[in-house]
């Protein structure tokens, strides 16, 4: 499954700029860990150290909150997209 | 704590109860108390007080520079004649705007990022002001450069736009009020002023009243550890379009808070001290502890800018 995922403007200096990484992955987990592989800088920023997405990250499968959902099971389908969303708060890259 | 016989005694217990011809005249004179629970393992003579925003009719540290900034307006002639007022902003200072503007017949449009809660929408627009959002990944700067195209192409001009990242009226409010009612609150003790900056208007105005008194009170700056963070309404300014009304040369010391130690810091306050408080007041209590455990003795302030309830249902 290819899955788009949307990176804010606060990450995008991990991402060498872009604002869509496009990855593989059944779930939502599994294309965040892809993510992360391909750009490590951006585990500590989106997990905490027991591997749990940081609270006040929201991360989104195309219009739905992830904890309403399976959480980082949550199955995505080929051309989902996957948006993590800070807080309300400042910043630019 | 044993209960003060002043709250047991029906008529002692009864403050008289104020009259007001306006709301505008309930902004401020908030209360401070002292933190009795998290600063236990301190020595006696360090104090940390807390002084209440939550309390004010809108329920946050904003309705201070709201109100100045919306009556300067007026008294220079920038406000009125169904001018509409606009701004960027992530949620208090709408709330204050929209409350205010009600009050006063102003016409309020608030430019917020797209992810801005929905009870927060739930309220501006119960005071019946307009929201225009701004892409919800580019946070509160996406929200000021969409407010600037707006404002700049008002060919019929009309909008007034209040700008509160570099409103000089921001911080007056803070310096003509918040300082002075600190100074008596403190009966002049104040040592050390802590506050997270966001427009930074809060501690550069406080900042400045409070050295207007004593130059020695420090007065230090907090803000996120990081660019991606979730301190609400806080900003990281070396990566974010700086307020002109942030001085950093005025403060004594700035400080960088993690995330989870704000918001674990507001969970305890409530459960510990019963004081519900938004995750940036807890950015500034985990700041002032930190502080204060550095001290042999001292008068530590800083402020809770909102009351927990603001961030329900999130």
């Amino acid at each position: 499954m290819a899955v788009n995922v949307r990176i804010p403007t606060p990450l995008r200096k991990f991402t060498s700029g872009k604002d869509i990484i496009l990855v593989e992955g059944a779930t939502v987990g599994e294309a965040l860990e892809n993510l992360t592989s391909a750009h490590p800088e951006l585990r500590t920023k989106l997990f905490s150290d027991n591997g749990q997405v940081r609270r006040f990250v929201n991360v989104f499968a195309n219009e739905e909150d992830i904890r309403f959902l399976e959480q980082l099971n949550t199955a995505v389908a080929d051309g989902d997209q996957v948006s993590i969303i800070p807080a309300i708060a400042g910043g630019r890259a | 704590m044993t209960p003060h016989t002043a709250w047991t005694k029906r008529l002692e217990a009864c403050h008289p109860p104020r009259l007001h011809q306006s709301l505008l005249a309930l902004v401020g004179n908030t209360p401070l108390v002292r933190l009795q629970h998290m600063s236990a393992h301190l020595p006696k003579s360090v104090e940390v007080w807390v002084k209440l925003e939550s309390m004010n009719p809108g329920g946050s540290v904003k309705d201070r520079p709201a109100r100045q900034i919306i009556t300067e307006a007026i008294e220079r002639g920038d406000l009125g004649d169904g001018k509409i007022l606009i701004d960027a902003t992530s949620g208090n200072t709408g709330i204050a705007y929209a409350m205010i503007g009600a009050a006063m017949g102003i016409e309020v449009h608030l430019v917020m990022p797209g992810n801005v809660s929905a009870q927060r929408k739930h309220i501006v627009e119960t005071y019946g002001a307009k929201i225009i959002y701004s892409d919800p990944m580019d946070g509160s700067d996406g929200a000021i450069r969409l407010v600037r195209d707006i404002v700049a192409a008002d060919s019929a001009n009309r909008y007034y736009y209040a700008n509160q990242y570099g409103n000089p009226s921001n911080p007056r409010a803070h310096e003509l009020t918040t300082a002075p009612e600190i100074w008596q609150q403190t009966a002049g003790r104040i040592t050390h002023f802590l506050a997270s900056t966001g427009t930074s208007g809060t501690i550069m105005g406080t900042g400045r009243g409070l050295k207007g008194f004593n130059r020695d009170v420090r007065v230090i700056g907090c803000q996120p550890s990081d660019a991606f963070h979730g301190l609400e309404g806080l900003k990281h300014m070396p990566t974010s379009i700086v307020p002109a009304i942030y001085k950093q040369d005025e403060l004594d010391e700035v400080m960088f808070i993690e995330t989870e130690d704000g918001w674990d810091t507001a969970e305890r306050l409530a459960k510990e001290e019963g004081i519900g408080a938004g995750n940036s007041a807890g950015a500034n209590v985990y700041a002032a502890l930190k502080i204060a455990r550095t001290l042999e003795s001292g008068v530590l302030v800083t402020v809770i800018c909102d009351h927990a309830d603001r961030y329900f249902g999130e």
